[in-house]
């Protein structure tokens, strides 16, 4: 028995459907990343969890109870908002105490808890501050103490990263991953960021919208994208446009290079359709012997020096090919207009079927 | 070396030369002023010190004017700040049409310096022995509101009056704190449990107060220093401070000038406190709406 | 929800008869003056007056020369804070508050004994003298919103650079002033011309005290004398103010840069 079930849920505003007949089942415990582009509906959907918004048709059930009558402040539900939104005329402790008071528990126990949900978030000695006195990431990290205080059956994080700097963010991301393990709770995340959404969650739901284009491990979804816009939308990809050559054998043509692919083409396909494929930058590789069972020559168009990686782009026919080196002392990057062969496993080489 | 220190000293010349206009037109026309009247308070007529003009207010007829003002300002101030605060809270967050709230905002602006004269004739044609809607309930209804002990030229009549210009100032400072009152801070405290009540008795009016508190002081500054309306109204019978002060200086009724300046000290004192207050208070709200 | 939704028409409804009758009120009596029938009689009687036209006349006067000489010390002032004193600008900014803090009356009192004709500086001693004095009076009691308004249309521009950029191409510094800085400030001074003129037309207190002929003391005097002139002086003194306040947020709209009351 699933712990959260999303069932059938549509919501409209308007004319405007922006959630469009979605299904789901979330086990306890489990991390679970809503990720897509602004518009796609998953804040929607996080705010229909809440009890901000009522689904327009479906339901939403948690723990085996139908939630659609009921109001936010019966759901038990833990929330962190994207603007911190902590209650600026309050202390941190008053704001982490806020839902143990409301729940009426008394004095002593509260002061505890509270003092508990700090040591989490190691801030106790800012108990005394107001939000105005602490920086960005120490008011999302109280506001994430303030939700899990009153211990809620479900987290929801609504985009709890976006208003941070760079480098609190990935701090915070692997704290909040951190807790959740500790605690086990059951979390929906909304993102827009796929780094931030593969690294932290144990599935991942790519929406777009309004559906669910895929739901996945971040391996699968960012290994196995099953349509074209996961595997654009997350992680860096090469979209490489072939011709089927024969379909029996799974040879297709990129430029005037054959090559054999490993996942079959399908019964459909015949020789002279067009197909595309997909290839991570880091799949392949043109150092001497370097692994792969497949290659493809070409002229080397430009090469960029990232810092750890070095891009480099390569032409083959009239697809131009992306793909990462690891920098390492003494490498020579490639140059221009050297003729260079990429190497790589004709499994990696992804066929996209939308 | 020291030629960089002349250059340095010259510009620092020249900055404070950029504000001398500035500062001499306020040491003219503000700080002098007070200061004399200020420091005239302390002194008796043969210019030495004195605290026998602070003790002349402590006499029965200027404390009862002190009080009738003081009582006048409060009325308006608290009244003014309720209703500006209901009329606010109805365009921001009672989901009306938002034509209502242009037009309410835009009539604000007018009615808040729609004061002094013009506004006593007003209501002397509103509510004056003839005015229209003391006839009309005279008329239509049977009631006659100055046989039933109303009268325009009173303290409750006074009030009904600054209202019109308090409510209206209200309206135009708390509407942009309600807006400052962040969607999430609803719903943050709706998630963690909380009712509707429990919103606004712990979350919205906490971090309203500074706010509304600062206005209503400001609003009692506003009527406190009024005049001009009270002077139409009721001429010199009706003895508010400012009337108390003008009859001073038109003619020394007091028949000791020092004893004017005590006056007008006590005045100063009065606004000063609350407009410092109000000033105090906005500086912490407008940290927390950050 | 639905309460919520009652109780806030419920607050229009009272907020709109409370302000709107005294002005139907007011309007109705205006026309009162021919017995029997309504007539604009009190509105040609207040026109035909040559006090009214002289008073009013006064204070039109008065008020654009307030203005102007407001906007010369304000702005210079505002942007000189704002470029090279920022250290000075909670003073200056208290000061500019003080005006509201210290009401009206007082502070021409204070005039009254600090600048009489016995005086080292006699403004009283004559006509001409007075009418300065009172000038400044009414560039101190719209002091706070000129200054406000103005320097809330600095904030939007980048003074600092502005300068630096003016100079840069060899703007002297009245070329820097009157033609980078006044016209990006334009829709602040705007805002605050119009509440002064508002402010101006209206004053009792100081014109009164210091027996100028402004229009202020004579609706004070017609008040004290008529009966159905006042009721149209109302009418007229509401439609003053309602064009400037109209005025003031057609320019603030266009600039986005709204003053807010202090």
């Amino acid at each position: 028995m699933s712990f959260l079930e999303l069932a059938g849920i549509q919501k409209s505003f308007g004319p405007v459907q922006v959630v469009k007949d979605f299904d789901m089942t979330i086990e306890k415990g489990e991390f679970v990343s809503f990720l897509g582009p602004s518009g796609c509906g998953k804040t929607t959907i996080l705010r229909m969890i809440a009890g901000f918004e009522t689904p327009t048709a479906g339901t939403v059930i948690i723990n085996g109870r139908n939630q659609n009558e009921l109001k936010p402040n019966q759901r038990n539900i833990g929330m962190v908002f994207q603007a911190y939104a902590l209650f600026p005329n309050m202390t941190v402790h008053d704001n982490v105490a806020f839902g143990l008071k409301i729940a009426g528990m008394d004095k002593s126990a509260v002061d505890a808890r509270v003092k508990e949900m700090l040591g989490l978030i190691h801030l106790d000695h800012l108990a005394d501050r107001y939000p105005y006195q602490m920086s960005g990431g120490q008011q999302q990290r109280v506001a994430l103490a303030r939700a899990l205080a009153p211990k809620p059956q479900v987290l929801l994080l609504d985009e709890p990263l976006s208003a941070l700097d760079a480098k609190i963010r990935v701090s915070l991301r692997e704290e909040i991953r951190m807790i959740q393990q500790q605690l086990g709770i059951t979390t929906v995340f909304v993102t827009h960021d796929q780094e931030e959404a593969l690294s932290i969650s144990d599935r991942i739901v790519v929406m777009n919208g309004g559906r669910a284009d895929q739901i996945g491990t971040p391996f699968d979804i960012y290994n196995k994208p099953a349509t074209r816009f996961v595997a654009s939308f997350v992680g860096t990809l090469n979209l490489i446009e072939a011709k089927v050559v024969d379909p029996a054998t799974n040879r297709i043509v990129i430029g005037d290079q054959e090559i054999t692919l490993r996942e079959p083409l399908g019964s459909i396909a015949k020789a002279g359709d067009k197909v595309s494929l997909a290839l991570r930058p880091e799949a392949g590789s043109i150092a001497e012997g370097a692994k792969g069972d497949t290659a493809l020559t070409g002229a080397v168009v430009s090469s960029n020096f990232l810092g750890s990686v070095i891009r480099t782009r390569m032409k083959v026919g009239d697809a131009v090919i992306s793909f990462d080196m690891f920098n390492a002392p003494g490498l020579m990057p490639p140059a221009v207009s050297e003729i260079a062969t990429l190497r790589f496993t004709a499994s990696d080489l992804l066929i996209i079927r939308e | 070396m020291s030629a960089n220190r002349a250059i340095d000293l010259k510009k620092k010349a020249i900055d404070w030369l950029g504000i001398t206009p500035f500062l001499l037109f306020a040491v003219m026309f503000l700080i002098a002023p007070t200061l004399y009247l200020v420091t005239g308070a302390f002194l008796n007529p043969a210019g030495e010190f004195t605290l026998e003009n602070i003790g002349g207010l402590f006499t029965d007829k200027i404390l009862a004017s002190y009080w009738i003002s003081i009582k006048i300002s409060l009325a308006s101030s608290i009244g003014g700040a309720l209703i500006g605060f209901w009329l606010a809270w109805a365009v921001v967050l009672g989901g009306l049409p938002s034509w209502i709230r242009s037009s309410l905002l835009t009539f604000s602006g007018v009615a808040s310096n729609f004061a002094g004269v013009p506004l006593a004739f007003a209501f002397l044609a509103t509510l004056g022995r003839t005015g229209l809607v003391t006839m009309l309930l005279r008329d239509c209804f049977g009631i006659n509101l100055y046989a039933s002990g109303f009268n325009l030229l009173s303290f409750v009549g006074l009030t009904l009056t600054y209202m019109y210009f308090q409510i209206p100032l209200m309206v135009l400072i708390i509407t942009p704190a309600l807006d400052g009152l962040k969607k999430e801070w609803r719903e943050a405290a709706e998630i963690l449990g909380a009712t509707n009540t429990q919103y606004w008795t712990k979350v919205a009016m906490p971090i309203l107060f500074p706010s509304i508190l600062g206005t209503t002081l400001l609003l009692f500054a506003n009527a406190f220093g009024a005049i001009a309306t009270a002077y139409s109204l009721t001429g010199s019978t009706f003895n508010i401070v400012p009337i108390q002060l003008y009859a001073q200086i038109r003619g020394d009724v007091l028949h000791n000038p020092n004893l004017g300046y005590a006056l007008a000290l006590g005045m100063i004192v009065i606004t000063g406190i609350s407009n410092l207050i109000y000033i105090w208070l906005r500086m912490r709200a407008e940290r927390w709406q950050k | 929800m639905k309460t919520q939704k009652i109780g806030a028409w419920l607050a229009i409804f009272f907020g709109a008869s409370y302000f709107i009758v005294p002005l139907i009120a007011t309007f109705e009596f205006s026309l009162r003056m021919r017995r029997g029938e309504y007539s604009f009689d009190a509105y040609r009687s207040v026109f035909s007056d040559v006090q009214f036209r002289e008073s009013f006349s006064y204070s039109i006067v008065m008020a654009i020369l307030t203005i102007i000489f407001g906007v010369l010390l304000v702005v210079p002032t505002a942007y000189w804070v704002r470029l090279r004193l920022p250290q000075m600008r909670p003073v200056v900014e208290f000061i500019t508050l003080m005006p509201l803090v210290i009401p009206a009356i007082v502070i021409v009192f204070g005039y009254l004994r600090i600048y009489n004709s016995s005086s080292y500086i006699p403004f009283t001693g004559s006509a001409r003298g007075t009418d300065a004095l009172l000038m400044f009076s009414f560039m101190t009691l719209s002091l706070p919103y000129m200054y406000r308004s103005v320097d809330t249309a600095m904030r939007t521009i980048d003074v600092g650079t502005l300068t630096e950029a003016a100079q840069s191409l060899g703007a002297s510094w009245p070329t820097i002033m009157f033609k980078c800085i006044f016209p990006n400030v334009m829709s602040g001074v705007l805002s605050g011309a119009f509440i002064t003129f508002a402010i101006v037309i209206g004053e009792f207190t100081m014109p009164s005290l210091l027996n100028r002929p402004a229009f202020g003391p004579y609706l004070q005097l017609i008040g004290a004398n008529r009966a159905y002139e006042p009721p149209a002086l109302a009418v007229i003194a509401f439609a003053i103010t309602w064009g400037c306040m109209v005025l003031l947020q057609l320019v603030s709209r266009f600039s986005k840069s709204a003053p807010s009351k202090p």
